[in-house]
């Protein structure tokens, strides 16, 4: 196998306040192949946006890096001293943020922070750098680039400023691009157009993408693999396809069935998760999904699970867990295994 | 839901209209030599809601949907047009008790729970205010009772009435808000993005809140929203809005079974859906024009796959049978 643009390895991201050292992201391992578009999904304070930030080394302080490793394409990043990660972050990774308003300066022409965000990173002519701008703008779908150079932010709607945001985010030709909610501040209809430019322009270049959002809707459509994140931990990841129809964490099942769906049955009521995400600073020892948890047992509450292979995925659930002699009470099994949850094969047997 | 809805009408709209003026200060006017500037947020709307029913109204943002709302419940004056709530003008004359009598009726949830609810005041007094200010529950211990049952409706815990807001969760405030609604025996709701603000696992509860409450209570909603798949699952009848027009009207299994304007059509196209059966997606052109100066004839014909040249000249007028209505030519 070739090597992953991105491998995060144990990572741990703590945010130290007045009241306590608070663990924002607890143990968390995943790799983003070369051309590949991982998705990161949980609601708000699951720690989505931290580890996007940690990854290209802008966690706001007093938040820091406290823990596992990350390296892009073999090389580790984490530790470099931030002179060296500031040529690293535009050239190698690409950002691009929610609010295309705040990531444009709106004293700059829109060509002059191209250009200079180009010359920042590679070595050519004042003349070339222009050029490739004016391509750029072209690549990225604005009609009559050559004179949306010399316009300024607020002269783009929000659909072509997030445009203008991608083509920045490219210029340097990184290998990994970082999506951060790159839709949520968009319409609907805008939405769907720069999800497609973002597809195409990454795959074209051979990009891996870290896709953040919280709208499943967008991750189903665009990623290959996604993450599902529970309270700063890893909950599932495995291929969309698999995530989105075959779920195998309790939070994932939980998750896909409480999304309005443009299909199925309008009156049935839409199924619940009771309760809501713990306060980091108040997470419940064990599995961190275990007081929500139809299927919750008592090792559930005394212990942190790892991430098990689950079919294609792998699931942080003791439903899942290979070792017998703690095995789950044969009712939490069978209602496990009616919900759709592929148990590991010498505890199907045993619960039969 | 279906066996609830009386045929009888609750809330009337006609040909409501509402211009903001843009115009710079005058002395600039006279300076630059520009004219006044307007921008028509609502452009001749009419629909009705029945007893009982949930209407949704959705759009994109400037389609005009949140002003709508504020005219309906009583907190923007329309430039032309009527609302008529239960018999009563929401805007016409009235006695100041014929309007207490009105207000009553009518209650709102916004969309953003961290807002609408006072910091310094606790859940009591907050959900309190309503029943104190239409002098509903005049005995002290009776107001607490009622907090509690209420409290109880939403499904908190009466005891959280001496808390305050920034104790509870994003999905609990919004039920917070909603007790609050309700605490003045409403008949009618405007609940405008109600979940917009808040997590999809919470969302489905508040949703479902939503829905068991109309049921118990007979509520009527106007549900305004722009995430299509919330208001599939919410309305009984959906109004689409471009650019501050109703361009399509129809029962909510209708309208997303066999939608019939074009931008209707768009707009369902474009929604990133978890169902992933890769739907044929129609590609889509443009952005929204900038609302102060909309394209003339048909507002959508920039973006329109079907345009034709009678588009570009002449505005559609309503077209359908029964209670079914699109205004695009190609049903002319």
């Amino acid at each position: 196998m070739t090597e992953a643009t991105l491998s995060v390895r144990n990572l741990r991201v703590e945010i130290p306040t007045r009241r306590g050292v608070l663990t924002a992201i607890d143990d968390l391992s995943f790799d983003i192949a070369p051309g590949e578009v991982l998705g990161m999904v949980g609601e708000s304070g699951a720690g989505k946006s931290i580890t996007g930030s940690a990854v290209i080394g802008l966690l706001e302080p007093p938040g820091r890096v406290a823990g596992g490793e990350i390296r892009l394409a073999g090389e580790r990043i984490d530790n470099l001293p931030p002179e060296r990660m500031r040529h690293i972050r535009g050239k190698r990774i690409g950002m691009i943020f929610q609010d295309p308003l705040t990531s444009l300066n709106p004293l700059y022409r829109i060509g002059d922070q191209l250009v200079e965000t180009i010359l920042t990173h590679q070595r050519m002519t004042s003349g070339e750098a222009r050029d490739k701008a004016r391509r750029l703008l072209e690549e990225v779908g604005i009609p009559a680039a050559e004179t949306r150079l010399s316009s300024y932010p607020h002269q783009f709607s929000g659909g072509m400023r997030q445009r203008v945001v991608i083509a920045l985010a490219l210029a340097a030709d990184p290998e990994l691009v970082i999506a951060d909610e790159p839709t949520t501040a968009l319409d609907v209809s805008v939405q769907a157009q720069i999800i497609a430019l973002l597809k195409r322009l990454c795959a074209e270049r051979g990009a891996s993408v870290m896709l953040i959002t919280h709208d499943m809707g967008v991750i189903a459509e665009t990623a290959d693999r996604v993450c599902v994140l529970y309270a700063g931990r890893l909950a599932e990841l495995g291929p969309v396809r698999e995530v989105v129809k075959h779920p195998q964490h309790p939070y994932t099942i939980g998750l896909m069935a409480a999304i309005p769906s443009l299909s199925g049955d309008p009156d049935a009521a839409l199924a619940q998760i009771p309760g809501s995400m713990p306060r980091l600073g108040a997470i419940p020892p064990g599995c961190a999904f275990n007081p929500r948890c139809t299927f919750a047992f008592d090792r559930c509450t005394a212990e942190r699970p790892d991430a098990y292979p689950a079919g294609a995925s792998r699931a942080a659930c003791f439903l899942h867990a290979p070792d017998r002699p703690y095995a789950a009470p044969p009712d939490v099994l069978a209602a496990a295994r009616t919900a759709g949850i592929r148990l590991p094969a010498p505890m199907d047997e045993a619960g039969r | 839901m279906t066996a609830i809805v009386a045929p009888r009408t609750l809330v009337e709209v006609r040909g409501l209209r509402r211009t903001f003026d843009l115009s710079k200060p005058w002395l600039n006017r006279m300076i630059e030599r520009s004219g006044r500037v307007s921008l028509t947020a609502v452009d001749t709307v009419d629909f009705s809601i029945r007893e009982g029913e949930t209407y949704a109204l959705v759009g994109e943002s400037g389609s005009g949907k949140s002003t709508i709302a504020k005219i309906v419940v009583g907190l923007l004056a329309p430039t032309a047009g009527s609302v008529t709530i239960d018999g009563t003008e929401v805007w016409g004359r009235k006695t100041a008790e014929e309007e207490r009598r009105m207000r009553r009726k009518i209650q709102m949830i916004f969309q953003d729970p961290y807002a609408s609810l006072n910091p310094r005041w606790r859940v009591g007094t907050i959900i309190a205010e309503p029943i104190a200010a239409f002098g509903l529950i005049t005995d002290a211990k009776d107001r607490v009772a009622r907090v509690g049952e209420l409290l109880s409706l939403v499904g908190l815990d009466p005891r959280d009435a001496v808390k305050f807001p920034h104790e509870f969760s994003g999905g609990q405030r919004q039920r917070i808000a909603i007790a609050r609604a309700l605490a003045s025996d409403p008949k009618f709701i405007v609940c405008d993005e109600p979940t917009s603000a808040l997590d999809v696992s919470v969302q489905a509860q508040v949703l479902n809140l939503l829905r068991d409450l109309q049921q118990r209570l007979g509520l009527t909603y106007l549900f305004i929203s722009h995430n299509l798949a919330v208001v599939r699952h919410m309305a009984s009848r959906v109004g689409v809005l471009y650019l501050g027009r109703l361009v399509e009207e129809a029962p909510a299994r209708e309208l997303f079974a066999e939608p019939k304007h074009p931008y209707t059509r768009m707009l369902l196209d474009a929604v990133p859906d978890i169902d992933m059966e890769g739907k044929e997606r129609l590609a889509i052109a443009g952005e929204i024009p900038n609302p102060v100066n909309p394209p003339p004839g048909c507002h959508f014909h920039p973006r329109c796959p079907m345009a034709m040249d009678r588009c570009r000249i002449e505005t559609p007028r309503h077209n359908g049978a029964g209670n079914a209505s699109v205004l695009c030519h190609l049903y002319d």
